[in-house]
């Protein structure tokens, strides 16, 4: 049975594969938008994946962080893998611990997905520290922060093709 | 059991999953750490990154117009009297520079003429294009910008990038329609300069907060706040010359065998507009006597080691 939350009441229609694929995509886009060095931009792309994977984990896997981080590395001018690398230990993560996420209203899930985005960006860090980049000041994690800000909206606008209407057909047969 | 007839045969699919999580992920990150070593160790991967590249770059052009478009109804919208004194700033210097533009072609000339008399070589002038920078590549961990000219345009890994004021980097990646540029400012970025008052040479390097450091000079060198920084030339990729940095902190600790000296850029390295990418130097063949010079300064600098 799919639901919003597991304590949840409120029956989904199931996932469209299709539809998971096009919202990375859009986050991909999102990201791209050139906004240069302006700290706390949410990475779009590691939210809606930490998202499809604690939802669809069955849909969604390593195998797509893998593919998206590798345009992402592509996109940012870094160094190949270093996206991929860290989107795919939040794949593993996200999916691991969907079991568990489900069970907590909105603010507590989003208290969950914190920890699995720093990890992420801690990730990073420590790959382009130990192949020589610079340290990119504290700000750097902001971006966390603000993408767990937006865990509520994206919730809603990624489950919304999966609601079906409240009332009732009284003349079905079961 | 053997009435359902399924002995011998495998399970329905109905747990059908693929391999166990932790050997996908096992997997993957050896897949991505060895796409980063490839990349940074051998650099085997830019084939990849140029494709992947390519098919960005229409998504990239779509996601830019709305910041573009902003961008141009700002402009749009700047008042009439900005504009004037900005066209009035631009005629007042063109007619200074008018000066050293019109006797420009007259002191080539007789540069040429001088240098041969005195049978030195000439000096090469490299060509150039000009380009727009798209947009600041958002890596946190490096400095880089994004140009629109690339292999299509003849652009090559290795070429300078200056702006009207001075050096801002170096091409390091080549892609079909764009190019990464490494600003100056970037930490593994490191430049040949020397000091214009007094010629005093060093190598200038990024410190990786939006400044410059020079490096290996020791405590008592003759480097003053304010001196400007040139290129010197010496590494043959960038036009002897151009300015560079100029000098704003020294700090003369006697405990370090270096006096630590920061410099800020001069050219906008961190801000939006034009620059022009300066054509590959290619270094002149070596003079006919070069084996006898090369001999005679190892020996003199062998010399000059032994204190």
């Amino acid at each position: 049975m799919i639901q919003p939350t597991h304590s949840s009441r409120r029956i989904l229609l199931p996932a469209r594969t299709w539809f998971i694929y096009l919202s990375l995509l859009v986050a991909a886009l999102l990201n791209l938008i050139p906004l240069g060095r302006l700290p706390g931009v949410p990475d779009w792309v590691a939210l809606v994946l930490a998202f499809w994977c604690i939802h669809q984990p069955l849909k969604v896997g390593m195998a797509a962080a893998f593919c998206f981080g590798l345009v992402m590395d592509v996109a940012h001018a870094a160094v190949l893998g270093q996206h991929a690398f860290a989107y795919v230990l939040l794949a593993f993560f996200a999916a691991g611990w969907s079991r568990r996420v489900l069970w907590f209203p909105l603010a507590q899930q989003a208290l969950h997905v914190l920890p699995m985005l720093l990890g992420t960006q801690l990730v990073m860090l420590l790959i382009r520290l130990a192949t020589g980049g610079e340290f990119p000041g504290f700000a750097y994690f902001l971006s966390s922060l603000t993408a767990t800000l937006f865990w509520y909206p994206a919730s809603y606008l990624l489950l919304l093709p999966q609601y079906q209407p409240v009332e009732r057909d009284e003349t079905r047969p079961i | 059991m053997s009435a359902t007839g399924h002995i011998g045969h495998s399970p329905p699919p109905f747990f059908k999953r693929g391999p166990a999580p932790l050997v996908r992920l096992t997997f993957f990150l050896a897949l991505s750490l060895a796409a980063m070593v490839a990349d940074l160790r051998f650099g085997m991967l830019e084939p990849v990154r140029a494709a992947v590249a390519a098919l960005l770059w229409p998504l990239q052009k779509a996601v830019m117009l709305p910041v573009e478009g902003a961008g141009e109804a700002g402009t749009y919208l700047a008042d009439l009297a900005r504009l004037k004194k900005e066209n009035e700033e631009l005629r007042a210097r063109q007619l200074a520079q008018a000066n050293q533009l019109l006797r420009q072609a007259h002191l080539d000339h007789e540069n040429r003429r001088l240098r041969a008399l005195l049978d030195m070589r000439e000096r090469l002038d490299a060509p150039a294009q000009a380009a727009e920078i798209l947009y600041a590549a958002r890596d946190p961990f490096s400095r880089r910008i994004v140009i629109d000219r690339g292999m299509t345009h003849g652009v090559e890994a290795g070429q300078p990038v200056i702006d009207e004021v001075g050096v801002i980097g170096q091409v390091t990646r080549v892609f079909p329609l764009t190019s990464e540029v490494t600003l100056l400012t970037d930490k593994n970025q490191a430049i040949p300069v020397q000091v214009q008052r007094n010629g005093l040479r060093a190598v200038l390097a990024g410190a990786g907060n939006g400044l410059l450091e020079l490096k290996f000079l020791p405590a008592n060198a003759d480097v003053e706040p304010d001196d400007v920084l040139v290129t010197s030339g010496l590494d043959g990729i960038y036009l002897p010359g151009l300015p560079v940095a100029r000098v704003t902190r020294i700090d003369r600790d006697n405990s370090f065998s270096f006096a630590r000296i920061e410099c800020a850029p001069l050219a906008g390295v961190e801000r939006q507009g034009q620059v022009l990418v300066l054509g590959k130097r290619v270094a002149p063949p070596p003079p006919e006597d070069a084996p006898e010079q090369v001999k005679r300064s190892k020996g003199r600098k062998a010399k000059g080691n032994k204190p």
